[in-house]
């Protein structure tokens, strides 16, 4: 059975690869996901927000602290140096390349375009294979339009593909108005890859305390439904590739997931769940499924259920559900 | 040019630099000013920088000086070459060990900050009387006078004691010298190697210790052979000086810079000589050129090597036309004839001339003078005036300079204008706070100038005593040749206020030049700035025609993304208008210096910074000065007029930063001073304030609990004492069944608050409808001030409620005033909620001994104490000894308090029949383990009172004396985990075994605060912590539980922010327990590394980690049913990292060294869990073995 993929330019042996995660900061589990046959890793995002924030930290209740007193002129050894840069985040490329022989996809998430820029450099120089982008924020302001904002994103794309030679991947968000239409200009700026969807930090309530609490929920097949009608909608239309991330959970998702376009599929939260192990059991699954069925290959399942080949688009299409005859369907 | 090899550093770094490159092993133990030095070796161990052979050096924090000096004893009788670093009583606990050291010809070399030493105060600051206090121990006292100096005399030091045997104390001025940041040339590794002996190493590791050639050191001797013993290392002491004088020569060989044994500066044919030591002298050197260049005839003898004392060199140095000399001293030795160098300088020349080596003639008058005790100014004006003093022939025999002594005459006057500061020479001195960086710009701006131009640079930093709210005034130079003005500039061309408020409390202009420029951190524009600056401030721009420039830093802060931070916009300011370089030059100078540090961190940070750059120099204006000033605003009076006198005359003056111009007669002669003085320090420091909505208050008294400054209060009162109240004043019924017709008042001190929102953090109250808005909710202080002012006042003369209708819990020991308020502790301070419950509870019968620390400085550091006095003139009585002798000082406390106690008894049995049987039994036998129980004993001893007042006899009169002691005095010890867990711990457990009813209370944060947050034994495994770079490997000793061990103590372990109810029941106890009681306290800080609004947040969480569990081991308890350990947590409930990944102490090594992290992250999760089973079995199983003791009398010594 042939479960070759192509994905950002790799010929992976499957499509089943290991999406952004904090488990690239533990070595042995990522040499136990290559063994358990990972065709690629994603590592989690390096996050501008989080280091300015980090910055911000420091100066507020750290910095501030320092040079007030005769006695403690300040009250940490190398304090100065506690200002986390991306050098940690590189450092870790480095070392994920030296653990495993299977592609590094790094990730990136910005504020300024000149950070993206910058850093999208040192990920590249850091070894990284390829750079998957994680070009989504919250948009709180209700002042910018979204075509300002898709536009920046554009030009983001557009910039760093002109400075790094490695295969660039962009992670989106479901929430923009015309999907299909900002896919085709990221294409033009560039991008090698579109990943559906990221799944964002959620917060939730405490009810008692009336407090927004952090809160991390894992994926289910049931967030797949989305994925599978965008990746069918996009399948076939532009010459990049598709990966789904976020609700592959069983061999079944993950079925679905190819014959709805995708090219890659990217497993994290059944990991954390079950185990690098179970990589090698879903494949195997996945294999005999297709053997069951008589596939021959990945390539012709691949988009066989998107929007240009189902035999019922229509669905794929409707937004609403409709209380219509059968026979006046088509 | 500037020497290619120039740097800019203070003297700390620039000793350790040597130091460390040429030692092998280092004990280190933190003091104050010297403790920087063992943190800089501390810290390039943990990044593996190698000595001079190539090994990293072995560095070990001791529990105290005493334990570092016997380690390097040890570590030099083994062959190492060892050094250490201290200063003022830390030095003094090394006395022992140095004539050990010394006796058996160690070489060895130590670094001193000298300090001033304890007496009727503690001083942190400079003078020679820790080093003075060593004369006599054998070793080599070896001075340095400057940043340049402390680097070569450190190297020379190192060098000469190799060969000379002597071991050296290299010492320099404390702050003035390890504390001011110079340029300096630095010694390369190169000109090291060529300076080192290895020959002189090889025989000083053949004398080592080593059973591979078996021999004894330190053996015991007897009259018959230990006196000719002693003397044999004479020749060793008579061959010293010349190794020391040789070695200045091999020195000045390689590195071209000389110096003298004793070094003559000044005319060639002098009538006056001043001789002097330390920083001083660089004031008297720059002085001597001056008044030479006038015509004077004057010079100076620096002595660099006091022990040996070489009369050779000295004779050879001393200029034979001198007719009178001055030596001055930077010490005191109440009693003596005169201070040591002048007694060794009067000797000297005496032995000098009866030996021929000076003729007969020679017979110059010597007079004594005292200078700079704790870093007290020493300025040219100074120096002229002792030349002057020179001069007369009435000159005063013993004389001090430098302050004005109106009781003993001694001081001499000297003229505060005069000034010989040079034109070329770029003077600026910056106001501002501590939190808002202005030093640290400061320090960065120095470094721009020392580093990328040609000029030299010095700075100096003044800090205020406070912790919260401290204010910071920085002096600096630039000038084209090396700068020696050891003093702060009077005379500066350009003067700046980062914080307009400091405007109505300093005087700003005093030392502003004429025709300077000022520059003010203003939120009002150039065109309307002027009417708000006080009246004074006007008269001073007209008078020096000053260039006024304004700039709103914080708005800029605020637009470029900067937050509140300031420093960046100020230091712009400074480089734009202040002249010191070329504008634009300057300008890109600063941007350059952004990129270098934050171009790692993203192009926003640098961005951003250089945002603020632009930002700034666009919103900076200069302001038209008008002709007249006529602002309406004057500077407030210091205190407010119902202040009492002392407090107006003395603390007021000490408060406007003006202490220097008091007199000898205004002090206590023996350091007393009055208490409840806090309360006059309205300090205004908080840009917002709570704000109390008692429509949704539920009335807990929570924010008053947590408030480390007792800046919000609660009060219950009868209804219709709101009638008079302020129009904003807030009430709302009381909602408390046994007290009817009362109303409920939450009030803030809008002037004492720091801001800290510890209040609000805590409150529970939340609005149904809007969740963000609390019982308490933070709002700008400015528009309240006045009004909340007239509230405070209003509240604070509403009656307190009966003490002893108050329950002992939270809500109930909340209303009863704490005598303990507006400390100077850092906002959101982890300790002293602590300490104002303590004072809730017991602050009228409490003596406290307090060792050295946060908690001493918070508590006793001038100008003002927060320990207050209940409307009967009584509260805590509060003292501080030492540091590491506290227990025992508290100890010492209670015996005389119960001997005390015993004597009026014995008294009061003699008067039985005057005062009956009953009340006298009733007195001897009364139960004062409560509140009432003290209540009940006051009223029978004022009976006592009053039914003798007519008796007339001796003993009657004695008894009223001592009625007093009849009622229970508390004692209570308080300190920080450095004190108790190392330093202090030998006394702690001594006398906690003793038995004696006293009370410890361990503010525990994990490190030692108070000197910048080294590492304890009660540092967590896996925090950083200085001392402990590299992540400190073990975990925390357990002082609760080895205390508990012993049976008869009462141990508690308590965090106010997981379980504040258990706090109160553990103070109760531990009072009413009739034995040594222990509580531990944890105690958030700002060495922790996190915003502390969550402090009593974290508290939670290192409870429900297991971090720390709470429980109270009561032996009154002890049974064979009831264990007396009662744990008050309950099991982990969560991961240990739910608690350490909030702080940056834990987070700081995960990553500098993430390996190691992990490693210890699960080391300590895996202690955690293992040690709260402990506990628990503890706990659970009654422990029948505990003493049955529950008494004092138990453990009387027999």
């Amino acid at each position: 059975m042939d479960l070759s993929t192509s994905y950002l330019g790799f010929k992976l042996p499957h499509p089943f690869i290991v999406g952004a995660s904090p488990m690239i900061y533990k070595l042995d589990l990522v040499k136990r996901l290559e063994d358990a046959g990972a065709a690629a890793i994603v590592m989690h995002s390096l996050f501008e927000e989080q280091i300015q924030h980090h910055q911000s930290g420091i100066e507020k209740h750290i910095l501030s602290h320092e040079n007030s007193y005769a006695e403690a002129t300040s009250y940490f050894p190398q304090a100065q140096a506690f200002h986390l840069g991306p050098d940690d985040y590189l450092a870790q490329v480095a070392k994920l390349k030296q653990t495993v022989n299977i592609p590094v996809i790094a990730s990136l998430n910005g504020i300024n375009e000149g950070t993206w820029v910058e850093w999208a450099k040192l990920i590249e120089q850091a070894g990284a294979d390829a750079l998957e982008l994680n070009l989504y924020f919250l948009p709180r302001s209700d002042e910018e339009p979204a075509g300002v904002i898709e536009q920046r994103c554009y030009q983001i794309v557009r910039m760093i593909k002109q400075f790094v030679t490695i295969p660039v991947a962009v992670k989106l968000s479901p929430y923009f108005t015309s999907l299909p239409h900002f896919a085709r200009r990221l294409e033009t700026a560039g991008a090698d890859a579109l990943v559906l969807f990221n799944r964002f930090f959620q917060p939730d309530i405490n009810i008692e305390e009336l407090e927004t609490v952090s809160h991390l929920e894992l994926s289910n097949s049931s967030d797949l439904l989305l994925r599978l009608r965008w990746l069918a909608v996009l399948h076939g239309r532009m010459r990049l590739n598709l990966a789904v991330t976020g609700g592959v959970h069983t061999a079944q998702d993950a079925i679905k997931s190819v014959m709805a376009g995708a090219d890659a599929v990217q497993m994290v939260s059944a990991l954390l769940q079950r185990g690098p192990s179970y990589l090698t059991e879903i494949r195997k699954h996945f294999e005999t499924w297709m053997e069951e069925h008589e596939y021959t290959s990945l390539e012709q399942m691949k988009g066989s259920m998107s929007y240009l080949h189902a035999p019922n688009p229509e669905l794929l299409g409707r937004a609403n559900y409709m209380r219509i005859l059968q026979s006046w369907k088509v | 040019m500037k020497h290619p090899e120039t740097a800019i550093t203070d003297g700390n770094e620039a000793v350790a630099r040597v130091a460390y490159r040429l030692s092998e092993t280092v004990a280190i133990y933190p003091i104050t000013p010297s403790s920087p030095m063992a943190e800089w070796c501390d810290e390039w161990a943990a990044q593996g920088k190698p000595n001079l052979w190539g090994v990293i050096p072995t560095i070990a924090e001791m529990q105290s000086e005493g334990g570092a000096a016997g380690a390097v004893h040890g570590a030099l009788l083994t062959g190492s070459l060892a050094t250490t670093f201290t200063a003022s009583q830390g030095l003094l606990l090394m006395i022992p060990n140095m004539y050990k050291i010394a006796g058996e010809l160690m070489p060895f070399v130590m670094h001193v900050t000298a300090r001033t030493l304890a007496s009727h105060a503690l001083s942190i600051f400079g003078d020679h009387q820790d080093v003075m206090a060593c004369r006599q121990t054998g070793f080599a006292l070896l001075a340095s006078n400057s940043v340049q100096e402390t680097q070569d005399m450190a190297t020379i030091a190192h060098l000469a004691t190799l060969e000379s045997r002597i071991p050296f104390l290299h010492f320099f001025d404390g702050f003035r010298t390890s504390h001011e940041v110079n340029s300096y040339v630095q010694i390369t590794n190169a000109e090291l190697e060529a300076l080192v002996d290895e020959e002189l190493i090889r025989a000083h590791r053949q004398r080592a210790l080593t059973p591979d050639r078996p021999m004894l050191r330190g053996t015991a001797q007897n009259p018959d052979v230990f006196f000719q013993a002693r003397e044999s290392c004479n020749r060793y002491y008579d061959a010293c000086p010349d190794i020391v004088q040789e070695t200045m020569r091999r020195f000045k060989q390689v590195t071209g810079r000389a110096y003298e044994l004793f070094e003559y500066v000044g005319h060639k044919e002098p009538e006056s000589v001043i001789i002097a030591m330390g920083s001083g002298v660089e004031t008297i050197e720059e002085t001597v050129h001056w008044l030479n260049a006038t015509g004077a005839k004057v010079g100076v003898l620096k002595i660099r090597l006091f022990r040996p004392w070489s009369l050779k060199h000295f004779v050879a140095a001393l200029p034979r036309s001198v007719r009178s000399i001055a030596v001055l001293d930077r010490t005191k030795e109440p009693g003596t004839l005169g201070d040591p160098l002048y007694l060794e300088v009067r000797a000297a020349i005496d032995e000098a001339r009866q030996d021929g080596l000076l003729p007969d003639s020679f017979a110059p008058k010597i007079i004594g003078g005292r200078y700079g005790l704790s870093s007290k100014e020493f300025t040219p004006s100074m120096v002229r005036a002792v030349y002057n003093e020179l001069a007369n022939p009435k000159a005063k025999t013993h004389f001090t300079v430098g302050i004005n002594d109106d009781v003993t005459r001694l001081s001499i006057p000297w003229d505060a204008s005069f000034d010989i500061e040079r034109a070329d020479i770029k003077r600026a001195v910056f106001f501002g706070l501590g939190s808002d960086g202005t030093v640290g710009a400061n320090k960065n701006s120095i470094k721009i100038i020392g580093d990328e131009t040609d000029f030299y640079a010095q700075a100096y930093f003044v800090y205020d005593s406070k912790k919260s709210g401290s204010v910071t005034i920085s002096h600096l130079r630039f000038g084209p040749d090396p700068i020696k003005a050891p003093y702060l500039i009077y005379n500066a061309q350009f003067v700046a206020c980062h914080q307009f408020t400091l405007l109505e409390k300093h005087d700003v202009l005093d030392c502003a030049m004429p025709g300077g420029v000022f520059l003010l951190n203003s939120i009002y524009p150039a065109d309307r700035v002027w009417n708000h600056i006080p009246r004074e401030v006007q008269a001073q721009i007209i008078e020096k025609k000053l260039r006024f420039y304004v700039i709103d830093a914080y708005e800029v802060a605020k637009q470029t993304g900067m937050g509140g931070r300031i420093n960046t916009i100020m230091q712009t300011c400074f480089f734009a208008i202040s002249g010191v370089l070329p504008r634009d030059e300057a300008i890109a100078a600063i941007k350059k210096a952004i990129e270098k540090t934050y171009g790692r961190k993203g192009e926003s940070v640098v961005k951003k910074n250089w945002e603020a750059v632009d930002g700034t120099l666009a919103n900076l204006y200069e302001v038209a000065v008008p002709a007249l000033a006529e602002s309406e605003y004057v500077r407030p009076p210091v205190v407010m007029g119902d202040a009492p006198d002392f407090v107006q005359r003395i603390t007021a003056m000490m408060m406007a930063n003006k202490g220097e111009s008091l007199p000898v007669s205004a002090f206590p002669v023996d350091g007393t001073f009055p208490t409840d003085t806090a309360r006059w320090e309205k300090r205004n420091i908080a840009i917002e304030i709570p704000v109390w909505d008692a429509s949704i208050c539920i009335q807990c008294n929570k924010c008053v609990l947590v408030c480390p400054h007792a800046a919000i209060r609660a009060k219950f009162y009868p209804e219709n004492l709101v009638a008079t109240a302020p129009e904003t004043f807030k009430s709302t019924p009381f909602k408390a069944r046994e007290f009817p017709g009362t109303r409920f008042t939450i009030q803030v001190a809008p002037e004492d608050c720091t801001g800290c929102e510890l209040c609000v953090a805590v409150c529970p109250a939340k609005d149904k409808k809007q969740p963000n808005h609390k019982a308490i909710n933070m709002a700008p202080q400015e528009p309240l001030r006045i009004p909340e002012r007239a509230n405070y006042d209003f509240f604070l003369k509403l009656p307190d409620p009966d003490r002893l209708s108050l329950e002992d819990n939270v809500k109930g020991t909340q209303f009863r005033q704490p005598l303990f308020e507006y400390s100077g502790a850092c906002a959101g301070c982890g300790e002293t909620p602590y300490i104002k419950l303590l004072t809730q509870l017991f602050g009228d019968r409490v003596v406290i001994a307090n060792a050295t620390g946060c908690s001493s400085i918070y508590g006793g550091n001038l100008p003002t104490t927060p320990y207050a006095k209940n409307p009967d003139g009584r509260g805590p009585a509060w003292a501080n000894s030492l540091f590491e002798d506290n227990a025992e000082f508290g100890f010492g406390m209670r015996m005389s308090l119960d001997n005390l106690r015993d004597n009026a008894i014995h008294l009061l049995q003699g008067f039985a029949s005057e005062l009956g049987d009953d009340l006298v039994k009733a007195i001897v036998t009364a139960n004062q383990g409560t509140e009432s129980g003290v209540h009940d004993q006051r009223a029978r001893v004022a009976l006592v009172r009053e039914k003798l007042a007519g008796n007339t006899s001796l003993k009657a009169r004695k008894l009223r004396e001592l009625a007093d002691y009849l009622v229970k005095k508390s004692v209570w010890i308080i300190g920080g985990d450095g004190w108790s867990y190392d330093i202090g711990f030998g006394g702690l457990d001594h006398v906690l075994a003793s038995g004696r009813d006293v009370n410890v209370l361990v503010l525990d944060t994990g490190v030692y605060s108070n000197t910048g947050g080294q590492q304890s034994k009660a540092t967590p495994m896996g925090a950083l912590a200085k001392f402990a770079a590299a992540g400190k490997g073990l975990p925390k000793k357990d002082l609760g539980m080895l205390m508990s061990l012993y049976g008869h103590i009462y141990v508690a372990q308590v965090a106010m922010g997981a379980k504040d109810s258990q706090t109160v029941q553990a103070l109760i106890e531990a009072d009413s327990y009739e034995g040594p009681s222990l509580v531990i306290a944890y105690s958030h800080c700002i060495a922790h590394g996190y915003n502390m609004n969550f402090g009593l947040e974290q508290q939670k969480l290192a409870v429900n980690t297991g971090f720390w569990p709470l429980y109270r081991f009561d032996p009154r308890r002890g049974s064979a049913e009831e264990s007396p350990m009662k744990l008050d947590s309950a099991a982990p409930k969560a991961p240990l990292n739910t608690f350490t990944d909030n702080e940056a102490r834990f987070k700081m090594l995960a990553h500098s060294d993430p390996e190691r992290a992990k490693l210890l992250a699960t080391a300590s999760q895996e202690y955690v869990k293992k040690h709260y089973a402990l506990f628990e079995q503890m706990a659970t199983k009654p422990v029948t073995s505990v003493p049955a003791t529950t008494s004092n009398t138990a453990s009387t010594p027999a």
